[in-house]
């Protein structure tokens, strides 16, 4: 492991290689072996224990600078950074670790243990010290009692688990030692919270620094991984250190006895890095638990003073030791100082309560407990231009990334907090220790991944600011208090200005609010007869005591609700017997079924909220008060009343599975009833609403209009709601199903073997291996995995080695690696990162095997996913928004608690940072009723339905819903439709005027409608109205009451009215401009097309009546003109002619095609136009090729060759077909176009009767003013012809000016317009 | 009416080389007396425009310009009443229109002394007249009313018989008491792609359920189904659902899928 890492620090190899090396490993995609460096293939063993290597590598490294406060991730120093302390949980991990890697060599473990019982004898003074030496030679199935004895209250701890069965596994000296009991207090200390630390702590103060030692080296020994690397570096200094003439073990100034650590830990061995968390039996109002990868700032101050003292202790000790005797007294003298400065910190903010050892020596320097402005002073300022070891630390960000980014760590969040807390890290940097630090890394590493590159705050820092630059896509999505702590971090801004920039960004683009939803009221399940009258129950008799049943659980309920809160109160003491006189009478009536439904039913209503009702249940005792609010400024004022009240106490991540608030009334009456028939049917119970809800389809299909909007907000919204309820009943599911298995400790191995070999026999309850399979298969894992998470977390300590849940287990790590994080139309980024943060979360909690992540090869147990994502897959629709998320994952707050903390301990330096009271947002279209009155209102409908049948309140709303939407939409096809045909045709006025700048017009011509959108809302209100009592009255039973009627339509008007008008009041303005736009997108792509404006739809003609449609097509007519110009323009045959006959009925055919207007589209009536006025120039200069049926007479006068010319027939035809039959003007004036005219210039005899006649026709046909022709006369005789068609051309003017002139003054205004539009028309 | 397959392949294995003049097509009806000319042209210019797919580029390059051009130029020198460009165009085997094309944009250049722009080339294709050189428009226009498969007229045609069908088929529709939404309705509601109707209650023919139909104004061969059913069909499987009609302009009706 080592190896890697050294190859890669000393730039052998690239961080890439190191990628590709790592996913060619078992489970992993299969890879590009091709790529794999050379120097990496040799190690390819080590695959697997690369990423915990690497992440204990970080924490150990890091250590020197996180350990002296609270919330040290998972990870012990090393023993460079000896004097680090670690937290019990942590040590725990420890063990974890050794067990999971004990294939390892065990080389050092005979040296380390010698050195350990070395130290024993001096050590063992206080009380616990008989432990240690039982503990030497006792068998491991002698812990749990020795754990009782040293706390008695102490819950069922996962500690021993690891130990013992590493134990087991492996008859080590040092294994038994890391069996130590005494580490159990510590541990409990810290999940108990302050209280138990301090005292815990003070108990066994000594020998606990020293049995932790010895656990440490035992573990160490217990070669691993990470150990493996260690080990050999770290021999030397463990020799250096444990002569114990220079090291005065009872001396409680230099070892100082911390609340949750050892102080002298050098040799600490890697940690493992899971820390798995108790499964707490506590209540959970009593002190706020703590959890293995912090230690709460809340918790007493002594502990936190000591573990950071500890620290600092140590390091200076040990440096001194290492370098130089001059150095060591410096430090002396330092920590002298150090002792006093912490006493006076004591008096001055040690809470009322916790009276310290007078013995206990406290040397707190740098506490990052952000509580405590007093020492920010102490604060470090990290500087970029301080770096060291840059390109090694952009190489580990780099890999470090990429493992996060690769689901390669076992819970992102957790590692992203480890981030922070190296951004957020208040390092020791006075200027000795800086030059201390630096000779000391000089001297004492040979090797590139031994060295200290987290030394300094400021590699810290820039190592953090580095793997959040990568991480961004994730940081982004989070929730905006957090990305608002980031944005402002002085350090990122000073560190990075890019990614500063980019979060500052994100902060303000963020739209992801979470807030607390209102807690729910007790209230209690109503009577539905159908599952509750009497004919329901076999007798009388159960029927009346099942009555009398619901009254008892109800006023258990309220006796605890209103008592719970009180000191001294005690469920078991109060309510104990009580339950189970209650249960005796069930029983006796077998009404257990009854129970368990109400129960079950009770129990969603209670605990569903996103807050469980919990925390804040009952805190507030001018509740009444608040309710007056309203729920949207209540949540605000919670929001505010929380940053105000909540104490910042920093749990870490990965917090214990609890029961908040109600869930732990429910909680306690199961394990106070203790009734076998009661639970069984209360699991019967929740496996089938389970696997209801998880079978609900939630999304419908695609949504084909408008409406997609408001119906995807429904859509989230019931699916929170689902799958909240799901996780509240899976939790509880999982608690009864578990619930005979639990036990205090883990079970020794062999307990364990015959207990796997027995469960292996019996089936689920549940199966949700098969749901969790299905819901892969289906794309709906965003539903399914979250509760089986829950439900998983509850599992006993046996469960998971059991072959089913194993194979669950399996598949879910399969999801997890397969789950990379990215936008990607499968599944929506923040469904991905609920999952992720979920599972990453049970991979912590403490009955799950360490082993599991890291060892367990993930076989491919099926994971089939279908390529084709069908519409309705779950989770390819974004479901998951921030608030859902921070609701089921609500120790992702930790994050932003840690920032906070940042900014508050930094906030005497940098003048802190100002927050801004948010203003409110403007008040909608629609106006409000007050919110007293609006709240008693809804009051008044939830009572209505509670004693109607469900069946009432569903028809309602799904009433309320339907006609809601109707609404919206028959306003789109109404209101919205009318207003932008308005701005149709205000826009097409306006474009014409100006066509510069289409998005101003655009933005005047919809400012312009906002007002009248108004009205929607009122139209809006009035179909609501009248719909609305319609479907309720058709939808309810024939038989309801008319009061119920009445109300019911009223709620259902209501319902609809505020769905319907919310929705568009908020997006009227915006449908409008979607709608103008669109319309005034698709009127500029047609340029070409006139718009139809009045003109043209007065020109518009229909068929003539009792037109039977039956004229040819004009695609043929415009076919067969097509040929006739073909054979005009040429080339044709020597005989090609024409018949005239023909072309005289294909003008007539002509004549019915344009009068019959079925077929007729405007393209190929221009077509046709066009067509037939070549057709026309042609004829006129006598280039058709006709064969006469009547040849002209060859020797008949002019008059008569005109008479008889067949042409002039055609030409006739022709303009009445132009007058009569267009139904849009003619571009006859092409005739007189260059091109046309053209033809005439190239005959040789040319017959200007011909176009003579044309000319008076076209005047006479009203297609063409004198003027017109006139002016297109003049304009020709300008172009350069032949000299003698010029002269024969003003001579056709002038005859036909003379002709002309007496007739002229003779149009109607009418025909004016026609001539100049079709003027126009031919022009464009 | 159907067309089999069979015949088809005749009659595009009679086209092979053929240029796209009425002369042609004349031939082509000679052979086939059986198919109504709207059949023939439709199968003919669908295989022309195959080839001319695959031998468009060959006529593109500046040096082939810059050969017909000046042969354009020569040829209207000696006889300018001379069809120059379309027999220049038979004689290398492209569309008469797009030869005309070819040498306007040329003639254009050189006398714009810039790359004129696409929209006044059409125009100019469309309406010869604004052609500002007499010889050039006359020739042009001679190329585009000749040519049977490429240019503005064709064009027109080809629009006008989509239309014509369009209405028939909806003709046929209410005939049949078919509730349907038209594509311009469909347009309004913001569809992105259309088929010229979706039927609101879909109707089983055949044994095949019709869920829209799609009027083509083209002829369906092989080639051009598939290429339809690339472009436009699966989108609108894709918005709609299910199985289609697809049927071409000239009656034929082939379903598939």
């Amino acid at each position: 492991m080592a190896a890697v890492l050294e190859l890669l620090l000393r730039e052998e190899v690239a961080v890439g290689a190191v990628l590709r090396w790592l996913r060619q490993g078992p489970g992993h995609r299969p890879a590009e072996e091709n790529h794999i460096h050379d120097k990496l293939v040799s190690l390819s063993l080590l695959q697997k224990d690369f990423v915990p290597f690497l992440l204990n590598f970080l924490r150990e490294q890091t250590s020197q600078i996180l350990t002296n406060g609270p919330s040290t991730p998972a990870k012990t120093p090393n023993s460079k950074a000896h004097g680090s302390q670690r937290t019990g949980s942590e040590r725990r991990a420890g063990h974890a670790t050794s067990s999971r890697v004990q294939l390892f060599s065990q080389r050092t473990s005979v040296t380390s243990c010698t050195t350990d019982t070395s130290f024993s004898p001096a050590a063992a003074s206080s009380g616990s010290s008989s432990f240690s030496g039982s503990n030497l030679s006792s068998p491991c199935s002698d812990f749990p009692s020795m754990a009782s004895s040293s706390s008695p209250s102490f819950g069922y701890s996962p500690v021993l688990n690891h130990s013992e069965r590493r134990s087991s596994q492996k008859a080590s000296l040092g294994s038994f030692l890391t069996a130590t009991p005494e580490a159990l207090p510590v541990r409990r200390g810290r999940r108990k919270g302050g209280s138990a630390v301090s005292a815990s702590g003070r108990q066994v103060p000594r020998d606990m620094g020293r049995s932790l030692a010895e656990e440490e080296d035992g573990k160490n020994d217990s070669p691993s991984w990470s150990g493996g690397r260690r080990k050999r570096s770290e021999v030397p200094l463990v020799s250096a250190r444990s002569p114990p003439s220079q090291l005065n073990l009872n001396n409680l100034e230099e070892f100082p006895p911390m609340g949750a650590a050892s102080g002298w830990t050098n040799k600490s061995k890697p940690s493992r890095r899971i820390n798995p968390t108790p499964v707490s039996a506590e209540r959970p109002l009593s002190k706020p638990k703590t959890c293995f990868t912090s230690t709460p700032v809340s918790q007493s101050p002594t502990a936190r003073f000591s573990s950071g003292s500890s620290l600092e202790a140590f390091s200076t000790v040990q440096e001194g030791n290492l370098t130089s005797a001059i150095s060591s007294s410096l430090q002396e003298e330092r920590e002298m100082l150090k002792k006093e400065r912490c006493k006076l910190l004591h008096q001055a903010s040690s809470p009322a309560g916790i009276s310290l050892d007078p013995g206990t020596p406290t040397k707190p320097s740098y506490t990052r407990s952000a509580s405590l402005p007093a020492e920010s002073h102490l604060v470090t300022c990290a500087d970029p231009a301080k770096i060291s070891c840059k390109k090694q630390l952009e190489c580990l960000a780099q890999l470090y990334s990429s493992c996060i980014a690769e689901n390669l760590v076992p819970n992102i969040f957790l590692e992203l907090f480890f981030v922070l807390q190296l951004l957020t890290s208040k390092g020791t940097s006075t200027a000795e220790e800086e030059e201390e630090s630096d000779l000391e890394v000089n001297e004492g590493s040979k090797n590139a991944s031994g060295r200290q590159h987290f030394r300094s705050v400021h590699n810290c820092v820039y190592f953090a600011v580095q793997v959040l630059d990568y991480q961004y896509e994730i940081i982004s999505h989070l929730e905006k208090g957090t990305l608002k702590f980031l944005a402002e971090n002085e350090r990122i801004a000073s560190f990075s200005p890019t990614l500063h920039e980019r979060l500052k960004q994100a902060y303000e683009s963020s739209t992801a609010k979470v807030s607390l939803l209102l807690p729910c009221s007790v209230q209690s399940v109503s009577f539905q007869p159908e599952t509750d009258n009497r004919s329901n129950f076999p007798s009388d008799r159960a029927f009346h005591i099942f009555k009398k049943q619901r009254d008892i659980f109800y006023e258990l309920l309220r006796e605890w609700e209103d008592n719970h809160e009180k000191t001294g109160w005690d469920f078991e003491r109060v309510l104990g017997n009580k339950i189970r006189a209650m249960m005796a009478h069930l029983s006796a009536t077998c009404n257990h079924s009854h129970f368990a439904r109400l129960f079950q039913k009770q129990l969603i209503q209670m605990c569903k909220g996103p807050v469980g009702g919990g925390a804040s249940w009952g805190d507030t005792p001018d509740q009444d008060v608040l309710n007056m609010l309203g729920p949207d400024n209540l949540s605000r004022l919670k929001r505010l009343q929380e940053r105000f009240v909540v104490p910042q106490s920093i749990r870490g991540p990965c917090p214990p599975p609890s029961f908040p608030g109600c869930q732990q009334f429910f909680r306690d009456f199961i394990l106070s009833a203790g009734s076998y028939q009661f639970n069984q049917h209360l699991v019967d119970s929740l496996c089938l609403k389970i696997l209801e809800l998880d079978g609900l389809t939630l999304v419908e299909h695609e949504h084909s209009d408008g409406e997609a909007d408001m119906d995807e907000q429904d859509e989230k919204k019931r699916f929170t709601v689902v799958l909240l309820s799901l996780r509240l009943l899976a939790k509880f599911l999982g608690f009864l199903v578990f619930l005979p298995y639990r036990t205090v400790e883990q079970p020794t191995r062999d307990l364990q073997d015959s207990a796997v070999a027995l469960r292996n026999q019996t089936l689920p309850v549940l199966d949700v291996l098969k749901l969790l399979r299905r819901s892969i298969r289906d794309h709906r894992s965003i539903l399914t995995v979250p509760w089986i998470v829950e439900f998983l977390s509850l599992a006993d300590h046996i469960a998971p080695f059991l072959d089913y849940y194993r194979k669950v287990f399996c598949l879910l790590l399969q999801v997890y690696r397969l789950m990379v994080l990215s936008e990607d139309k499968e599944m929506s980024f923040l469904n991905k990162l609920l999952i992720l943060a979920v599972l990453g979360w049970l991979f912590q909690v403490p009955s799950v095997p360490e082993e599991l992540f890291f060892a367990t090869d993930v076989r491919q147990e099926g994971v089939m996913v279908d390529t084709v994502t069908s519409a309705q897959a779950l989770d390819s629709v974004p479901l998951v928004d921030q608030q859902l998320l921070y609701t089921c994952c609500p120790y992702l707050g930790e994050l932003r608690k840690l920032l906070a903390s940042f900014v508050a301990g930094s906030g005497a330096k940098n003048g802190g940072f100002i927050r801004k009271i948010t203003p409110t947002a403007a008040e909608s279209l629609a106006p409000k009723a007050s919110v007293t009155q609006r709240k008693l209102q809804v009051e008044l409908e939830q009572a209505f339905f509670h004693n109607q049948p469900p069946s009432l309140r569903r028809t309602v709303e799904f009433v309320a819903e339907r006609v809601g939407s109707n609404c919206v939409k028959h306003i789109k096809a109404t209101l919205v439709a009318e207003l932008v045909q308005r701005a149709e045709v205000m826009l097409q006025d306006k474009v014409k005027e100006e066509d510069a700048n289409h998005d101003k017009l655009l933005e005047e011509v919809c400012a312009h409608l906002y007002e009248e959108g108004a009205q929607a809302l009122i139209k809006g209100r009035e179909f609501c109205k009248k719909k609305g009592p319609e479907a309720v009255r058709v939808l309810l039973p024939e038989e309801t009451s008319a009061a119920v009627l009445s109300s019911a339509e009223d709620i259902a008007v209501e319902l609809a009215t505020e769905k319907a008008c919310g929705w568009l009041s908020a997006n009227i303005a915006a449908l409008i401009k979607r709608e103008v736009k669109a319309t005034f997108n698709r009127m500029l792509k047609v340029p070409g097309l006139p718009l139809p404006s009045e003109e043209a739809l007065e020109l518009r003609r229909d068929c003539p009546p009792g037109c039977q449609h039956r004229a040819p097509f004009p695609s043929q007519i415009i076919n067969e003109i097509k040929d006739v110009l073909c054979v005009a323009v040429g080339p044709r045959d020597e005989d090609e002619v024409i018949d005239h006959d023909w072309l005289e009925s294909l003008l007539g055919r002509l004549s019915q095609t344009l009068r019959c207007r079925k077929f007729m589209c405007p393209t190929s009536e221009q077509q046709l136009a066009k067509c037939t006025v070549e057709l026309a120039s042609l004829l006129v200069s006598d280039r058709v090729p006709l064969s006469a049926g009547i040849k002209p007479p060859e020797k008949s006068s002019e008059r008569l060759r005109v008479k008889n010319n067949p042409t002039y027939g055609l030409l006739k035809l022709l303009l009445s077909v132009w007058k009569e039959d267009f139904g849009m003007p003619v571009p006859v004036q092409l005739m007189f176009s260059r091109k046309n005219i053209g033809y005439l210039s190239e005959v040789k005899q040319r017959e200007w009767d011909l176009f003579l006649f044309m000319l008076h026709g076209l005047v006479e046909h009203d297609l063409m003013r004198t003027s017109e022709i006139e002016s297109c006369l003049r304009s020709l005789g300008e172009l350069p012809w032949p000299s003698d068609f010029l002269k024969e051309l003003e001579m056709l003017s002038r005859v036909f000016t003379s002709e002309h002139h007496r007739e002229e003054p003779r149009t109607n205004p009418r025909e004016l317009t026609r001539q100049s539009l079709g003027t126009v028309t031919a022009q464009s | 009416m159907k067309l089999s397959k069979a015949q088809y392949d005749e009659i595009a294995q009679f086209l092979g080389h053929v240029q796209p003049t009425r002369q042609s097509l004349r031939k082509l009806k000679e052979k086939f007396p059986s198919q109504s000319q709207s059949t023939l042209l439709s199968i003919f210019s669908q295989e022309y425009q195959k080839q001319i797919k695959r031998t468009h580029a060959k006529h593109h390059t500046a040096e082939a310009v810059e050969t017909y051009y000046q042969r354009y130029l020569n040829g209207v020198m000696k006889n300018a009443a001379a069809p120059v460009l379309l027999e220049l165009a038979n004689e290398v085997d492209f569309a008469p229109s797009l030869m005309a094309r070819i040498v306007l944009e040329r003639f254009l250049q050189e006398r714009e002394q810039a790359i004129p722009s696409k929209t006044l080339i059409n125009s100019m294709l469309r309406d010869p007249s604004q052609i500002p050189d007499g010889v050039l428009a006359n020739q042009v226009y001679q190329c585009t009313v000749n040519d049977c498969c490429y240019g503005p007229l064709v064009d027109c045609i080809k629009h006008a018989i989509g239309h014509e069908h369009e209405v028939l088929l909806r003709e046929m529709l209410l005939e049949k008491n078919l509730s349907f939404i038209a594509e311009d309705q469909l347009r309004a509601k913001g569809y992105d792609k259309t088929p010229d109707f979706i039927l609101e209650v879909p109707v089983a023919v055949e044994g095949h359920i019709i869920h829209w139909i799609e009027s083509k104004a083209s002829f369906g061969d092989e080639s051009s189904h598939q290429a339809y059913l690339q472009d436009q069909f699966w989108s609108y499987w894709n918005r709609t659902g299910v199985t289609r009609v697809f049927l071409c302009g000239y009656q034929k009706v082939i379903h598939s899928l």
